[in-house]
């Protein structure tokens, strides 16, 4: 059964367009149901963010808000303007401390509160999440001393 | 006088460069054959100058010199030596120089070997590597110059990262910008065959060495990075997709897709127009690559510098070069057209088949990691596409390519059977079911997944070999007669097997550690013992050291299985004064395939730590699957054919080489 020239083209041509279809379709639907959108404590508030949803948020931990009790803590990331308790369970990063940048992601339970399973703090001391250094800089809290360049050399990776 | 000697080499390369980009294709295009055989010296002279201005610059490391604002910024006279050498790259101005040396030696590696192209093709593809070469000359002496002095020399350094003063970073970052830089040289065979407007199947026989060089580069490096990764950042994590990752696996993919197809090409004169596009879209990935992580639009755990000169600078050269070679490409490629139509069920058709998924994949990995940036300048919103994409994307494309995999080499060219191919893969269907249900007898209570994926990868690496003992009809003959097919066989089919094997050796690596990793994430006080996956861990206590240029505190665990102590885990936590952050140091013990790793938290006052303590089998497999990977790379790459090369044309005598 000798598939003509054209028939063959058809086959190829086929099977290329439903591959794309395919990975098309996977795609949409990862983007719906997978992606984490970013917010800052103010945005929360004002957008009221609804509890349950998956996001990260990010800010400052405020100075004298953190709460250690072994693996549990809990502590303030700020904006400047609004204040979320964050509470999390686990080993924080090395570079986690009072005053520093960070993003958490996890799940919002009420208008104040979050839980985070994940906190990153960015591996260098000067270094300032870029969504966090623009949350501040909308709330007007910015200070130039964050926005000191980084040093370059954070690797070739 | 060192560092100004390196800025001075340097410049004579971009000389040497310019003069490069358009001697040979004059010559060409003239028909004088002394002028299209300068490509050769002065690709070999620009590689001179380039080596001299990195020996500078890394004499400039090694001697502590501070008055070089490099130096003193990623450098401390206490580092170990070895962190001297390796901090030369481990920035960016010194990752872009190290990047331009190896795009000037595989340049003066055309220039050396390429003996047996055409004069015309390697002329041309001198040219078009000059040109690239050109730009980023152009990149490091205007935005990232290395050798700037300071006026006022400090007496001190500011020390390289300490998440980057480890033997993984000496390695990761050459091996992996051989893989980027290295499809350069595909990329320019193929722009080079479009100025021609002549392509033919000796081409991809030349085009396939160098991308399988660069591919098994890039192999390793991704394999490195990843395990880097593992071991440094204190997760347990050995790949995130992060968007700095990804960029490595794209051309990673694409390349990949592109040795598949150039053996269509170089054995059926098929698919030609689709091979020239691959070469162009995977060194415009690794474009794409160099300029998410030089740039510093990501945000990401590379946590990078952002200067805006830098990254439109890397821009522009992303658009001239990708730009200009579709253009180049939409221009010439019709002209090229006669590729000959196939059977579906066939070699050439299982090899569209891998195509077509792999870059699928690609293009999905492609999305993930750009989405965001661009719904961020388009929107202002901030998103962040994480493992979830990828595994709702990535893995249901990658599965059905696996299971197609053992398929392939047993179907023959123009008309395959499949039928047939499917009886001789019973046995390896067989072992594949029976392991499945060994793992979910076994691991009861465990994801459904798991078992499918693991019998998924033993019929992957039970496909490979019987590949082989077809071939060498092991099975059907006396030994004899079976060793003899077998060193009649060539040796890239030893490499397709082994890279095939290692691919399912891989997965079950990926299998082990995603589902069967045992985690105690607790704080725990000296005498306290851990117990998980068997094992018994004890807290013998914390100890303070003084290293090099740190502080650390580590812990000291004892591990213990029936009774008896296997071995001791110290994970430690250090402090880099002179930058004045600290990193975690996890311990690792290898029982076989698997590891336990643990990593220290905040030490408390009391003498107690928390601690993540994990078990991961199988862990190792991923990386030994990936050295596999390139070793069966390695074994196509010494295959006899590759290295002769192809049949050589007639010369036109007008274009004999020079010498």
């Amino acid at each position: 059964m000798a598939m003509t020239r054209k028939q063959r083209r058809l086959i190829l041509i086929g099977s290329g367009l439903s591959v794309l279809a395919l990975a098309a379709l996977l795609v949409l639907t990862a983007l719906k149901d997978s992606i984490v959108f970013f917010n800052s404590p103010t945005d929360i508030v004002e957008k009221q963010v609804k509890p349950g949803s998956r996001i990260r948020i990010g800010g400052l931990v405020q100075p004298g808000s953190v709460v250690r009790n072994n693996l549990d803590a809990r502590f303030d990331v700020t904006d400047g303007k609004t204040a979320i308790q964050v509470s999390y369970r686990g080993i924080l990063p090395d570079l986690f401390r009072e005053g520093q940048g960070i993003v958490a992601e996890g799940v919002l339970t009420d208008s104040r509160g979050f839980v985070a399973d994940t906190v990153l703090a960015k591996h260098d001391e000067n270094y300032m999440p870029k969504e966090v250094a623009d949350a501040l800089k909308k709330q007007g809290h910015w200070k130039d001393d964050y926005g000191r360049k980084p040093r370059d050399g954070e690797g070739p990776k | 006088m060192t560092a100004e000697i390196g800025h001075y080499a340097l410049v004579l390369a971009l000389l040497l460069a310019l003069i490069q980009g358009v001697l040979p294709i004059a010559g060409v295009r003239l028909r004088d054959s002394v002028l299209a055989g300068t490509g050769e010296p002065l690709a070999i002279a620009q590689f001179g100058f380039v080596a001299v201005s990195f020996t500078a610059l890394t004499a400039c490391y090694v001697t502590s010199d501070f008055s070089v604002f490099n130096v003193f910024q990623n450098s401390h006279s206490e580092m170990p030596l070895l962190y001297k050498f390796t901090s030369v790259w481990g920035n960016h101005e010194g990752s872009m120089l190290l990047w331009v040396l190896i795009l000037a030696f595989f340049g003066a590696l055309v220039a050396l070997f390429g003996g047996n192209l055409p004069a015309t093709l390697r002329a041309n593809v001198l040219g078009v590597q000059a040109w690239i070469a050109i730009s980023f000359l152009l990149f490091v002496l205007l935005t990232s110059n290395p050798f700037v002095r300071l006026a006022q020399v400090p007496l001190e350094g500011r020390d390289l990262n300490p998440l980057l003063q480890d033997i993984g970073l000496a390695l990761h970052p050459p091996f992996l910008y051989l893989g980027y830089v290295g499809f350069s040289i595909a990329f320019a065979f193929a722009v080079a065959a479009l100025i021609e407007g002549r392509i033919d199947a000796a081409w991809a026989r030349w085009v396939r060495p160098w991308t399988l060089a660069a591919w098994i580069f890039l192999t390793l490096g991704i394999a490195l990075g990843s395990y880097w990764a593992y071991y440094e950042l204190g997760w347990g994590g050995w790949w995130f997709w992060d968007p700095v990752e990804n960029a490595s696996f794209l051309p990673w993919l694409s390349g990949t897709a592109l040795l598949h197809s150039a053996v269509v090409m170089e054995k059926r004169e098929a698919l030609k127009v689709w091979t020239i596009l691959l070469a162009i879209l995977t060194f415009s990935l690794s474009l794409v690559g160099t300029f998410l992580v030089r740039s510093g639009v990501l945000t990401s755990v590379h946590a990078f510098a952002t200067d805006p000169a830098r990254g439109v600078f890397i821009l522009a050269i992303l658009i001239v070069f990708i730009g200009g070679a579709l253009a180049l490409y939409a221009w010439r490629a019709p002209l090229l057209r006669q590729g000959g139509v196939f059977a579906p069920i066939s070699r050439e058709g299982a090899l569209v088949f891998n195509n077509l998924f792999l870059t699928a994949a690609c293009a999905t990995v492609f999305i993930g990691t750009l989405y965001p940036l661009a719904l961020e300048a388009l929107t202002g919103d901030k998103i962040s596409v994480g493992a979830p994409f990828f595994n709702a994307t990535f893995v249901p494309l990658a599965l059905p390519l696996l299971f197609a995999t053992p398929f392939g080499p047993l179907l023959a060219w123009k008309r395959g059977d499949l039928y047939g191919a499917a009886q001789r893969l019973t046995a390896a269907f067989a072992i594949a079911v029976l392991v499945a249900a060994a793992t979910a007898a076994l691991t009861t209570g465990g994801p459904i997944l798991a078992p499918f994926a693991i019998g998924l990868a033993v019929f992957v690496m039970a496909g490979a070999l019987t590949d082989l003992v077809e071939r060498t009809q092991l099975l059907r003959q006396r030994w004899p007669v079976a060793w003899r097919r077998a060193a009649g066989l060539p040796r890239s089919a030893f490499g397709t097997a082994l890279a095939h094997f290692a691919l399912g050796v891989t997965l079950i690596g990926i299998v082990g550690e995603s589902y069967f990793t045992a985690e105690r994430i607790s704080t725990i006080r000296p005498g306290d013992t851990i117990a998980i996956s068997g094992y018994r861990i004890s807290f013998e206590g914390l100890v303070a050291r003084q290293g090099a240029n740190y502080r650390e505190v580590s812990g000291r665990l004892s591990v213990r299985r029936d009774g008896d102590l296997i071995g001791i885990l110290t994970p430690g936590k250090r402090t880099y004064p002179a930058r004045g952050n600290s990193t975690s140091e996890a311990a690792l013990l290898t029982r076989g395939f698997s590891q336990i790793y643990v990593s220290l938290g905040d030490p408390n006052p009391d003498g107690s730590a928390a601690m993540r303590i994990y078990h991961k089998p199988m862990v190792l497999l991923i990386w030994l699957g990936a050295l596999l990977m390139a070793v069966g790379g390695l074994l196509s790459l010494s295959d006899r054919r590759l290295r002769v090369g192809a049949p050589k044309p007639a010369r036109k005598p007008a274009l004999q080489p020079a010498q």
